[in-house]
């Protein structure tokens, strides 16, 4: 079959690879029909994230057809119509049953390698490096899905993948970030970065019934698709002052709550500043720029709710904990528990509440997923999503 | 799961004889120096060859004096003399430095000269010791023969009534236990077949020496086996409704000694680390039914720590 594989830092082909066998009980093979070029892919291409080897293949939002099913799964049967959640979870350890799917016990049998990064080992991811897992990824014809009994969720009425799709990845968690914001009525919400998943975090943070939210991020176009599609006020920090903006619109008290949805690569308005952790980057005096992270904390109102949904991968320099510390504010963060929002945000879509395919700005065969990578990173053409086609 | 232990044992430990006279000797000539230095810093400036003056005392006493009677005392004191070791040579530096100056300031005094270089010389003498000894006391303790000890422990959500019975099953082990070959049982005692660091294979016969239901099991291998080890699994409640807390401990003979220890941590096979994946495929086993496989890791966890035992993630041809 044909796959999006890693070659290498900036290095993505379409090779043929075998195609997936059942490996354990509890594992579904899905064709896949669709699947997407996330955000978070743009840090393993660019090779933010250790423990990946060359031709792993990538890609953990995709949807499909269910064509083989092992033993152990009796919920889904050959033919069904399923969307997969990117998290791969086992569903009976205590994080599991917790709710917490992302950091599930059992799915990572890599454990020991993210355990000497991180202290604890998360969940397994597909596509996602082999400190998670070495699972392969979606961006291919098939894939063999773990635990199928617990993650996919099927879809029984006609609603078009396109519409569906992203509740594998960035629709739960933009949601989950808005969710974090334990909006009440009167809430400001600001959401640092305009991409997909800043876009279902500003729609998401509507829905839980915020009074406004702000969209802060460099992109006109993308700023223009929070204000006209997710209903967001914008500010694009590389003409305006974010503080300044920040303090003017919320009457000097600062967001209620404000969500990082940038992460690991953000960028910043003084090339002086950012050459500064650009420079700790490449040295290796810090794996992350958390810029975003920075200004999230900072303008945060007094006790209030810093989310944090954009992917760090390791270590950060100058971390405000003063500000945080001193006033009162909580930090929130994770990767999304997918699970968890499946069903309740299925039901929204077909409710009507919210139409996830308005992110989508490219539909490309998956035959040119490196074309779509380089696209995407490099901001071209407007994008915000791309969508493949197997 | 955490490994509580670096699976090396503490205690007995020591550098061979004739690393341990290197050291004490430069622990006593620290002690006698240091005395010296403090007690009669006027004998100590006319012999090095300087002005016995205030100044000069005050530099023997403190800078000199105290620092090598406190090497000394480290030297003795410590468990790990190896520190108080570099720590002498940090003060050679010290001193070679203060005699450079004193070689430069009396470049024109014969007598002078003469005493500061021969006090230079010696220095430089005692340097190389110090550098000697301390390299034989530096890097990681030894092992204590060839015993080493592992931990681990890991939480499952089973009750300690299924993992004990699990566990006793001893000839299932190998499921789960990747380093057994075999283990079968026959009237009480059990015969092991394991493999060994870098491809080796080793064999013994254990007994269960204590055997409690629901609560504990203990093992070792019967007298006059090649390899011997024992080994202790509890099975506590975990508070609240979170399962049951699984600890093990370990101790076995490790083929190869030292040198073996080596390999077999460049290898991921040390017995913490082993013992580690054990309970985490043990914890897969009974939470979810089997050992959870990715293409990257086939066979399950397994030599994790290096990612170049990894397979591709991509399907298995």
């Amino acid at each position: 079959m044909r796959a999006n594989c890693w070659l290498g830092r900036g290095e993505v082909e379409v090779v043929q690879v075998p195609e997936p066998k059942i490996l354990n009980s509890r594992d579904a093979i899905v064709r896949i029909t669709k699947t997407a070029i996330c955000g978070s892919d743009l840090h393993l291409y660019n090779g933010f994230v250790p423990t990946m080897k060359k031709g792993d293949v990538l890609g953990h939002e995709f949807m499909g057809e269910v064509v083989d099913v092992g033993r152990g799964v009796e919920n889904l049967s050959v033919g069904d119509r399923v969307v997969v959640p990117f998290p791969i979870a086992c569903g009976r350890c205590n994080t599991c049953l917790a709710g917490d799917y992302s950091v599930c016990e059992n799915s990572n049998p890599n454990a020991a390698l993210a355990e000497k990064i991180l202290g604890h080992a998360p969940a397994g991811i597909f596509g996602y490096s082999h400190m998670l897992g070495g699972y392969p990824g979606g961006q291919a014809e098939y894939a063999r899905v773990p635990f199928a009994d617990v993650g996919p969720i099927k879809i029984e009425d006609d609603l078009p993948d396109e519409r569906v799709l992203f509740l594998s990845d960035i629709l739960p968690t933009g949601y989950m970030g808005a969710e974090f914001c334990d909006i009440t009525p009167g809430d400001v919400i600001a959401v640092w970065g305009a991409g997909p998943v800043g876009q279902f975090a500003i729609a998401s943070a509507y829905l839980l019934g915020a009074e406004r939210v702000i969209a802060i991020d460099r992109f006109p176009y993308r700023l223009a698709m929070a204000r006209d599609k997710a209903g967001a006020e914008v500010i694009n920090y590389e003409e305006t002052d974010v503080r300044e903006a920040l303090l003017e619109m919320t009457g000097g008290r600062g967001p209620d709550a404000c969500i990082d949805a940038v992460g690991l690569e953000a960028h910043h308005a003084s090339p002086a500043a950012y050459s500064y952790d650009r420079a700790k980057q490449v040295t290796g005096l810090e794996s992350d720029r958390p810029f975003a992270l920075r200004e999230a904390i900072r303008n945060c109102k007094n006790g209030g709710i810093v989310s944090v949904i954009g992917v760090y991968g390791g270590l950060v320099d100058k971390f405000p904990i003063g500000s945080l510390m001193n006033r009162g504010l909580t930090l929130r963060a994770g990767q999304c528990h997918v699970q968890r929002y499946l069903r309740p945000l299925l039901d929204r879509i077909r409710a009507g509440q919210i139409d996830p395919s308005f992110v989508i700005t490219h539909r490309l065969s998956l035959d040119n997923a490196p074309e779509g990578f380089a696209t995407f990173k490099n901001k071209e053409d407007e994008c915000v999503k791309v969508v493949l086609t197997p | 799961m955490t490994i509580l232990d670096d699976g090396r044992t503490r205690a007995n430990e020591g550098p061979a004889a004739h690393e341990d006279r290197l050291g004490t000797a430069l622990g006593w000539f620290s002690v006698g120096l240091g005395t010296a230095e403090i007690a009669t810093p006027g004998a100590i400036t006319r012999i090095v060859g300087v002005d016995n003056s205030a100044t000069n005392r005050f530099i023997s006493r403190t800078l000199c004096g105290a620092r090598e009677l406190a090497a000394g005392i480290g030297i003795f004191g410590d468990e790990r003399p190896g520190r108080w070791l570099w720590g002498r040579v940090g003060g050679d530096a010290i001193d070679l430095s203060l005699l450079t100056a004193g070689v430069y300031r009396h470049r024109y005094e014969p007598t002078r000269l003469a005493r500061l270089l021969f006090a230079t010389g010696s220095v430089i003498g005692v340097t190389v010791l110090d550098v000697i000894a301390a390299r034989r006391h530096a890097g990681p303790r030894r092992v204590s023969g060839h015993t080493a000890r592992a931990r681990a422990t890991t939480t499952v959500r089973r009750t300690p009534e299924d993992l004990y019975r699990q566990w006793h099953d001893f000839d299932a082990l190998p499921s789960f236990m990747y380093h057994l070959d075999s283990v079968h049982t026959t009237n009480g005692t059990s015969h092991w077949k394991a493999k060994g660091p870098a491809g080796t294979k080793v064999e013994w016969d254990a007994e269960i020496v204590d055997d409690r239901p629901d609560e504990l099991i203990a093992w070792r291998s019967v007298k006059g086996s090649k390899v011997h080890n024992a080994g202790t699994v509890r099975f506590l409640p975990a508070p609240g409704d979170r399962g049951t807390e699984v600890h093990v401990d370990l101790q076995y003979d490790i083929p190869g000694g030292t040198p073996g220890y080596a390999v077999a941590k460049l290898l991921g096979e040390e017995p913490s680390q082993q013992i580690t994946d054990d309970l985490r495929r043990f914890k897969q086993l009974m939470e979810t039914g089997e050992v959870v496989r990715s293409e990257g890791s086939p066979t399950g966890a397994r030599n994790a720590v290096h990612l170049l035992g990894q397979h591709p993630a991509q399907p298995l041809g």
